[in-house]
């Protein structure tokens, strides 16, 4: 059978697109600014493989409005819709969340919470967060990492965490270091567009989703159970 | 192109008055809506199908059938009827007793209903809600075109030598729309078979239901039931008129902030600008109707909800009088100016016996006789075709 596969969209072949979802909502935030080292670091790493990389940031605090509506009608709507086409088309992620009471920011999560499903399948990601205290340092891999194990994304090996004794430790450039480098190997790599090209069929995906936006009968697989049972063919049992 | 009301048969306390009809008083109100909506000239009257309070429309074919009676020309149909937890057999049963006392004034809107409870109730699973509804369907297609259907399935009890009876008027069956909101394969089922696609357009942003219908419009013509443009669209949508606007807004907004259906956090205004809800003055709701043949294409049925959320009956009565004389008269004129040559016409049952004999008579099946043990032995009609013949279950 033939496996529709998702259209990979033009990008110049040494180009890629970085966006940072930035749950911190103060300014400065230091949320912002871990992620913008990890970017900046990203870039760095890239550009000495000969890509250049843009980086786009999704600040999820004017956006707040917005994600609640979207969670109550189950419809993002306008500058939120522009934000998730952006995540949609990134080569790879950065996020960034504070820890409130023990566990990611609702905010962030109510963002994350009204992405399809396949919004981030095969997305290199690098998972980050801030917090008060280095009493917080596991959330990261506690929540964030298995939130992105749902959505089927390819968290990098190393992720990020920042107390605020973190930003005067000499080590604390290294892991953001460590972090951009496994990142900009998966980017450079096309390591989710080479997945997304074999198998994109293979996984569950919603009609008229942000990812395939392009619902024409050419791009939707019509070899499937149910399809032959809608045009008169037998249940699968 | 058809324009008509369409109900889920919701009995919902009146915000402004904190009076809740009884069921009778609701269940008569249906009936004098749907007379009123031939009255003021619409074409289309449809119901819901829901077995829970606090809904009446338990058995649209018998609100159905009462209401053909007393009307002459209007098109009764649903919204929908449960093509999940109703077994196909009496669907087909039904519907084409209905057909028969509504002299062919009446088709169907099927969907598979999304209250969880009600699939258990009836022996099914809502898990199990696509694939029933999809093979339902197809049982339910067979069961109004052959005399004698030899079935087996997942989800029912396996059939031989089956009749449904009676057969469909002029054994044309009645006209069917899938209705959907979100599933491609309904909209694959329904061009498969060159049916009619509903999409009820409400409680989304604008144009939300478009890639479905144009998916619905490609494989209509990729199965050859003739160009996308000749699929067959139904369009829900939802009105509150007023003379002037303000009023509109000011008469409909208790209503809106109580109804359990819409999302509070977003302003009425709101929803009348995004979403496919008009609110307004006669002209506002002729705009924003015919924004959906921008979006959708020619279409060939407009459906609007008016008598939920707990609008008293007067003020329903009302809004049949401003849509019947002074929104559909612009609209037939202005969706027939655009319209192009090309697209189909609404189904109707005249058409589809057109269609299906010419200027011949209709078939009128005859039984043959009773052999004794409530049977016809192994052809049900006098006409029905001799080689396909009945094989009853043998009891062992």
């Amino acid at each position: 059978m033939s496996t529709p596969s998702l259209p990979v969209p033009p990008t110049a072949a040494d180009s890629r697109r970085i966006v940072v979802v930035n749950g911190g909502t103060s300014d400065p935030s230091s949320s912002r600014m871990l992620a913008g080292r990890i970017a900046q670091k990203t870039s760095d790493r890239l550009r000495e493989q000969g890509i250049d990389a843009t980086t786009a940031v999704i600040e999820l605090g004017p956006l707040a409005g917005e994600i609640a509506h979207a969670i109550v009608s189950g419809y993002p709507q306008e500058e939120l819709l522009t934000a998730i086409e952006s995540l949609a088309a990134a080569d790879g992620v950065i996020v960034a969340t504070p820890v409130y009471k023990a566990g990611i920011s609702g905010l962030f999560k109510s963002f994350v919470d009204i992405l399809d499903n396949d919004l981030l399948i095969a997305k290199p990601v690098v998972l980050s967060a801030t917090a008060g205290t280095a009493r917080h340092a596991l959330v990261v891999d506690d929540q964030l990492r298995p939130l992105f194990a749902f959505m089927r994304a390819l968290p990098t090996p190393t992720s990020v965490f920042a107390a605020p004794e973190d930003w005067a430790d000499p080590g604390f450039a290294g892991r953001i270091d460590r972090a951009a480098a496994e990142l900009a190997a998966l980017v450079a790599s096309d390591v989710g567009a080479a997945i997304t090209g074999k198998v994109w069929g293979r996984y569950q995906h919603s009609f008229g989703g942000t990812v395939r936006p392009d619902t024409d009968s050419d791009v939707i697989d019509f070899d499937t159970d149910l399809m032959r049972l809608a045009t008169g063919g037998a249940a699968a049992r | 192109m058809q324009f008509g009301i369409f109900s889920v048969s919701d009995i919902t306390q009146d915000p402004t008055t904190g009076r809740t009809p009884s069921e009778a008083e609701r269940i008569d109100a249906a009936v004098q809506i749907a007379v009123k909506a031939e009255e003021v000239g619409l074409d289309v009257f449809a119901i819901g199908e829901h077995h829970n309070p606090p809904f009446f429309s338990s058995s649209p074919t018998t609100l159905l059938a009462h209401i053909a009676a007393l009307t002459r020309r209007i098109i009764l149909s649903t919204s929908v009827t449960l093509i999940t937890t109703n077994d196909p057999v009496r669907i087909a049963e039904e519907y084409a007793m209905a057909q028969h006392l509504a002299k062919g004034r009446l088709d169907l809107t099927l969907g598979r209903g999304n209250t969880v409870p009600v699939y258990p109730w009836f022996g099914q699973d809502i898990r199990q809600g696509l694939p029933l509804a999809l093979e339902n369907y197809n049982l339910l297609h067979r069961l109004w075109r052959e005399d004698v259907v030899d079935w087996e399935g997942k989800f029912r009890s396996a059939l031989q030598g089956f009749t449904s009876t009676p057969r469909p008027l002029d054994d044309v069956p009645p006209f069917v729309w899938h209705g959907s909101i979100r599933t491609p394969e309904i909209a694959e089922q329904a061009a498969f078979y060159g049916n009619g696609f509903f999409a009820n357009n409400l409680f989304a942003p604008n144009g939300h239901f478009a890639p479905l219908v144009n998916l619905y419009r490609q494989r209509f013509a990729h199965y050859g039931h003739g160009t996308p443009e000749q699929a067959i669209v139904g369009l829900g949508g939802q009105a509150f008129i007023a003379h002037r606007s303000q009023d509109a807004f000011k008469t409909f907004r208790p209503y809106f902030d109580k109804g359990p259906v819409y999302d509070h956090s977003v302003p009425l205004e709101r929803w009348a600008e995004a979403s496919p809800l008009s609110v307004g003055s006669p002209q506002q709701v002729i705009d924003k109707t015919m924004t959906f043949r921008d979006t959708f294409g020619d279409y060939q049925r407009q459906l609007w909800l008016v008598d939920h959320s707990g609008l008293p009956l007067k003020e329903v009565l009302n809004q049949l009088d401003l849509l019947g004389g002074e929104v559909v008269p612009v609209l037939r004129k202005e969706m027939a100016a655009r319209r192009s040559p090309g697209a189909a016409e609404a189904p109707t049952h005249a058409g589809l016996v057109k269609a299906k004999y010419g200027d011949a008579e209709p078939r009128q099946p005859r039984p043959n006789a009773n052999r004794g043990d409530n049977v016809t032995g192994t052809s049900p009609y006098q006409d029905s075709d001799p080689a396909k013949a009945a094989v009853y279950p043998v009891l062992r």
